[in-house]
């Protein structure tokens, strides 16, 4: 870990007590939150330094925090409601589950002051249903802070009243799309709604809602704490203060890794060990599965930020960084994607309802030594109808993997098509570790 | 108003419009699935993508609203590839079944395929397969053809008011079905079919029976409920094979309940009756000619009247006849010196009739029903009584909060969100209308009417003030009166308290209706004079001649035992139907084959006052005539003047008044109070229903409704204190004696039925013995 990580702590073993109340405010938590109380912060200081801050939304988006913030429409009178998307579904993505694990009073801190400053009078957090336990370490974080008299009724002796509950999903990962989420949260069928308007003006049960990503909500304390200025000077201007990075894949200690916005990828890399058995860096998909794969020369040359990962043409995303060494074939791991897409469109467009089926069956057939010369440009055609065409992006993510895919390693799917076998060969149980027959076995 | 430029046409638009309806005003057409005007908007067949200025991608146009000096391309580059892109991926799994789809022909999905499919598929995966599903004897399912519109999801759940249907399961997985398998036969159900713009639910009594361009299409109006919904009746070689509605934005919208939908099944039935028939020596009964059976009546209905007086004639008329057949038997009646003419068959109470301003109507428009904010109704079951006039009172209390209460002896499901209900025995139901009037009265701060003052006694009930509370603060409010309210053996003063009701708390005040023209028979005066028997009247003094037109004796009247007896007393008794049937064959001496209304021109005069004249959309079957061509020379076999009519259209103009609007009116006189008759200890009282697919002649015969759970057998229904009460279990067979003969009948725990009350459906065979609708029971275990 970094030497400037704010949101994971630092811990040995399994962490312990880490999260518990007591080691957060050892920690200087919840100083903020006992400030702002106190000195009744106006709402308008509290967003013009998140704005200066230049923190951006960490679910994937990157939506300038302080700009949503200054959206909800506060006067709005009746019941505001303020949101955590801990909903983290996507292949490659394990950051939140962390901050929750071993953070949590953080990610309470940071709504309870976005309650604050946006007039909201309950929250939920929606958290992924496959983490279960994870949920129950949330509420129980709860519990300390309802006894603490930081949430509930009159916080810390003033008139600020603020509920906060626990929700868990059942693992849908189109729940964590934010409409779709807030239907799942009302008890429906979770799929996204169709915007306009936006959660801020039409929410959970018609009312304002503002949501954000846990780890946004968990960076604000810190922002908060060390000024706007400085959090911004930590990262990059456009994209400041730190990120967890998830780096998964094939490197010696995949985990999370906490970072100023702006370092090397080089150097993300060598702290999570350099390549497994010394292998060579094939590809990497910065930002979670939806982002564009990028080729080894082309990430190598990337500093972690919004800007510069967008400008080599992929995106930061939640920070997912998938690696992928040279024993990778391009087409399984596409058919893997694919697959993942197809299996979690929701249904409600027919774009992505249909097209992504459609995209995964191809690439399954290529991948199976069924591939017919006319699918590179099929796959292309059908990936460009997709896009732009449905309610939410979850169309477009499945459609992106397939046209980086066949931008980088189209040579890769025209071999497989042409010799209904992999260029690659597979990965070799010498190089040390255990590898799973589905892995091991040739295409 | 907006201006907006859409394909380079300069179109306005009211605020607040979308894209496609501003194009709809404009007469562009944008293809489209998921979208229907009368439901909410899905946004996601994603058809309707079209190019708007300045946006970085195509936008639906049924979800873009517009906005002043919006420019829109439906037919631009951009946009015909992002529809034709959907209109492949639409394809890619459909099964392209179109030669043995039933939906061919008047298929969405096939109608903008031609303009934006493809001639050749890129698709050469594996096609996802669904299952079929049962939804019931209504409703087909062929689950391939399915498109994920959600239309028929939403209608349930918005316009329904049940949501029967759902979209289980994710991404191409995700697929139409009911809850827990249950079937969809709600009664208004069946607009699903229309709303399914491809062949995955279509009619199953239509299944296979015909293309829809081998169709011949002709309006219609329904014979059923009072609603009198518009229709478009399809014909194939002459025979009726399909209905559907025909849209009118103040009726009945572009929908259509179950019965009028289903009931032409009927028309095909064996037990259409299509020649005369006459009864030759005890239950012989032998075909004649048209020639012989009027002869034979006008000659017996001659003697009849000279040995007996023109008095010992009755006529009796279903509710659901036409105007002109009921102005012209009450005119033949009346021409043979008899005053004894009726529609009201089920009625008991005829009091106001001598104190009656007008024709009984909603006594308001059904697009007011809109912006009310009260509505008290008593005594019906609105969602069967009149499906549609429902569903607008759904809608209006689903969106506006419109505060639906009732008073009556049953309390079923509306689904939708209710006021307070009154749930109440039939003896208390005046009480507690008097006492909701009193508690008015104290809450407005006006008086009640001096001759009702004396009558409201005793405390109000939590329920009528409650009532009463709600109704003097909505701003616009109205009382009904349904079925059950016209058949109490008090309707009058029900009808007198109603309003009075009304009158103190400023609302419309009227009369659901029973029939398709309930208010025509009142228009054209189907009713008895001052001499004259009415309904109830000429089965309880029984007369030496009948007339029945429409009716069948046993099912069609409040004590079908009874009338049974009557008129197969009688010397002569002639029946006009449609059907054979067991009960008029004990009844009746001649059967005369009537047309229904499919098969002659008439008039409806719905609950609103709308006269809506239809002609046949068929041929006569067999010798069947119409009822108007019948009486017509009857009354020329008779000579009696007047009777000289050369179509249907001269004896409309005759029966109904130039005005019909001015002749429509809600207003009694006093009516003194009925004798309180104290019920014997340990009897219950009798509730009855007609269900709604056990109403009249027609329903009662159409096989597919027969096999939905509204035409469940009869049961004896209680709340479980009842229940426990007579000592008897739910699911018990059990005894019931009333009146007339005991019948047995299956114990059900309803806890919707009045506490001392069984509720017991009429018009079905197995509760006919049972004697009049209302009245004291006794219910032990067989």
């Amino acid at each position: 870990m970094s030497a400037h990580a704010l949101i994971l702590p630092k811990f040995d073993g399994d962490g312990g007590d880490v999260w518990r109340l007591e080691n957060y405010v050892a920690r200087g938590g919840y100083e903020v939150l006992k400030k702002i109380v106190a000195e009744k912060t106006p709402a308008e200081a509290i967003i013009a330094e998140l704005k200066a801050s230049g923190l951006r939304g960490r679910g994937g988006a990157g939506f300038p925090t302080g700009l949503k913030w200054s959206f909800m429409p506060r006067s709005f009178p009746g019941d505001k409601f303020v949101v955590c998307n801990s909903d983290e579904g996507e292949p490659g993505t394990f950051k939140d589950r962390d901050i929750l694990r071993y953070n949590p009073h953080a990610v309470i801190e940071g709504m309870i002051i976005g309650a604050w400053v946006m007039g909201c009078t309950r929250g939920y957090n929606y958290i992924h249903g496959e983490i279960f336990e994870i949920y129950q370490r949330f509420e129980a974080a709860l519990e300390e802070a309802r006894a603490a008299g930081l949430l509930g009724q009159n916080i810390l002796g003033s008139d600020f009243s603020f509920e906060l509950f626990a929700h868990h999903g059942y693992g849908a990962y189109v729940c964590g799309e934010e409409t779709a989420l807030l239907e799942s949260l009302e008890g429906k069928k979770g799929q996204p709604r169709f915007k306009p308007p936006f959660p801020a003006s039409y929410g959970i049960y018609g009312k304002p809602t503002t949501i954000n990503n846990t780890e946004t909500f968990a960076s604000v304390p810190f922002v908060l704490k060390m000024g706007g200025e400085a959090y911004l000077a930590l990262g990059k201007p456009n994209s400041g203060g730190t990120k967890i990075f998830s780096i998964s894949g094939h490197v010696s200690r995949p985990g999370n890794y906490e970072l100023e916005l702006g370092t090397p990828f080089a150097e993300l890399l060598q702290m999570a060990g350099g390549m497994r058995a010394g292998r060579k860096l094939k590809a990497v998909i910065p930002g979670g599965s939806s982002a564009p794969v990028l080729p080894a020369d082309i990430i190598m040359d990337c500093t972690l930020d919004f800007d510069a990962i967008s400008k080599a043409g992929s995106m930061l995303g939640s920070g997912a960084v998938i690696v992928m060494d040279e024993t990778t074939c391009m087409v399984r791991a596409l058919e893997r994607l694919s697959y993942f897409y197809h299996d979690e469109s929701c249904g409600q467009c027919t774009p992505c309802r249909e097209g992504s089926g459609w995209l995964y069956r191809i690439v399954h057939r290529i991948e199976h030594g069924m591939g017919r010369e006319e699918d590179i440009d099929l796959l292309r055609s059908v990936a460009d109808n997709i896009p732009g065409r449905t309610i939410c992006a979850l169309g477009d993510a499945a459609a992106g993997p397939v046209k980086s895919f066949l931008k980088h390693f189209e040579d890769e799917f025209i071999y497989h098509i042409e010799h209904k076998e992999c260029l690659v060969p597979p990965a070799r149980q010498e190089d040390g570790f255990l590898i799973p027959d589905y892995v091991s076995r040739p295409c | 108003m907006l201006e907006i430029e859409i394909d380079g046409k300069a179109v306005q638009a009211p605020d607040g419009s979308t894209v496609m309806e501003a194009a709809t005003l404009a007469g562009i057409y944008i293809p489209h699935f998921c979208y229907h005007k009368k439901l909410s908007i899905a946004a996601s067949c994603r058809m309707c993508l079209v190019q708007v200025e300045k946006a970085p991608k195509p936008l639906p146009a049924c979800a873009t609203p517009v906005t002043n000096g919006m420019k829109v391309w439906t037919r631009s580059e951009s946009a015909v590839k992002a529809q034709k892109a959907v209109m492949e991926f639409l394809l890619i799994n459909h099964p392209l079944d179109c030669p043995v789809c039933d939906q061919g022909g008047e298929c969405q999905l096939q109608d903008i395929a031609v303009g934006y499919g493809g001639n050749a598929s890129r698709f050469h995966e594996e096609k996802r397969v669904w299952v079929n599903k049962n939804y019931g004897p209504l409703i087909s399912s062929d689950a391939c053809r399915c498109i994920n519109c959600t239309r028929c999801v939403r209608f349930t759940a918005e316009i329904g008011g049940v949501q029967e249907m759902g979209q289980a399961y994710r991404g191409d997985h995700a697929e139409i079905m009911t809850f827990l398998g249950r079937s969809v036969d709600s009664e208004l159900s069946g607009n699903v079919i229309d709303l399914c713009p491809v062949g995955a639910l279509t009619s199953k009594p239509f299944r296979y029976r015909a293309r829809s361009w081998e169709l011949t299409r002709r309006r219609s109006v329904s014979p059923h409920d009072a609603f009198g919904s518009g229709l478009v009746v399809q014909t194939h070689r002459d025979a009726v094979v399909r209905v559907l509605p025909l849209a009118n934005d103040e009726l009945n919208e572009c929908w259509l309940n179950d019965k009028d939908r289903f009931s032409y099944e009927a028309l095909a039935s064996e037990q259409r009756l299509t020649l005369p028939m006459m009864r030759r020596d005890g239950d012989n009964w032998q075909t004649v000619s048209w020639q012989i059976a009027l002869e034979f009546i006008a000659s017996t209905l001659r003697d009849v009247v000279k040995e007996q007086g023109g008095q010992a004639v009755g006529a009796l008329a279903s509710p659901h006849a036409t105007v002109e057949e009921m102005f012209l038997l009450q005119k033949l009646v009346r021409g043979l010196g008899s005053d004894n003419v009726d529609f009201r068959l089920r009625r008991t109470d005829f009091r106001a009739d001598a104190v009656r301003a007008g024709a009984p109507w909603l006594g308001m428009k059904v697009v007011d029903i809109h912006d009310l904010n009260d509505v008290l109704v008593v005594g019906s079951f609105l969602r069967k009584d009149a499906p549609l006039l429902c569903q607008k009172v759904r809608h209006s209390a689903l969106r506006h909060g419109l505060r639906v209460h009732t008073v009556g002896p049953n309390a079923e499901n509306w689904l939708m969100p209710m006021g307070t209900r009154a749930l109440v025995g039939p003896t208390e139901m005046v009480d507690t209308l008097a006492q909701i009037a009193a508690a008015l009265a104290k809450e407005t701060g006006k008086t009640l009417s001096k001759s009702l003052a004396e009558r409201a006694k005793g405390e109000p009930s939590e329920a009528a003030l409650a009532i009463a509370r709600s109704l003097a603060e909505g701003e616009k409010t109205a009382v009904w009166l349904g079925n059950l309210a016209e058949q109490h053996p008090r309707a009058a003063e029900l009808h007198l308290w109603g309003q009075e009701i009304a009158r103190l708390a400023g609302a419309a005040f009227g009369f659901i209706g029973e029939a398709a023209n309930s208010v025509g028979g009142y228009l054209v005066d189907a009713l008895p004079g001052a001499q004259g028997l009415n309904a109830s009247e000429m089965i309880v003094a029984p007369r030496h001649a009948y007339i029945l037109l429409g009716a069948e004796p046993d099912l069609d009247f409040v004590d079908g035992a009874a009338t049974v007896a009557a008129l197969a007393r009688a010397r002569l008794t002639v029946a006009l139907t449609a059907f054979d049937s067991p009960g008029l064959r004990q009844a009746a001496d001649v059967m005369l084959p009537l047309a229904p209304f499919t098969e002659t021109s008439g008039t409806f005069v719905n609950c609103l006052g709308w006269a809506q004249s239809f002609n046949a959309v068929a041929p006569p079957r067999g010798e069947v005539r119409p009822g108007w061509k019948i009486l017509r020379v009857l009354g020329n076999l008779l000579e009696l003047p007047g009777f000289e009519y050369a179509d249907s259209e001269s004896v409309r103009a005759e029966a109904l008044p130039a005005d019909v609007a001015a002749k429509l009116n809600n207003a009694i006189g006093d009516v003194p109070a009925a004798e309180e008759i104290a019920p014997r200890a340990g009897s219950l009282q009798r509730v009855t229903d007609v269900p709604i697919h056990f109403a009249d002649p027609l329903v009662r015969r159409a096989p597919s409704l027969q096999k939905t759970k509204d035409a469940a057998a009869p049961a004896a229904r209680m709340s479980a204190a009842t229940l426990a009460q007579v000592g008897v279990a739910a699911g018990d067979k059990v005894r019931v004696t009333g009146v007339g003969d005991p019948v047995e009948l299956v114990a059900e725990a309803d806890e919707g039925v009045a506490p001392g009350c069984v509720r017991i459906a009429a018009a079905h065979p197995t509760t006919v013995a049972l004697g009049p609708f209302f009245g004291e029971l006794t219910v032990e275990r067989v």
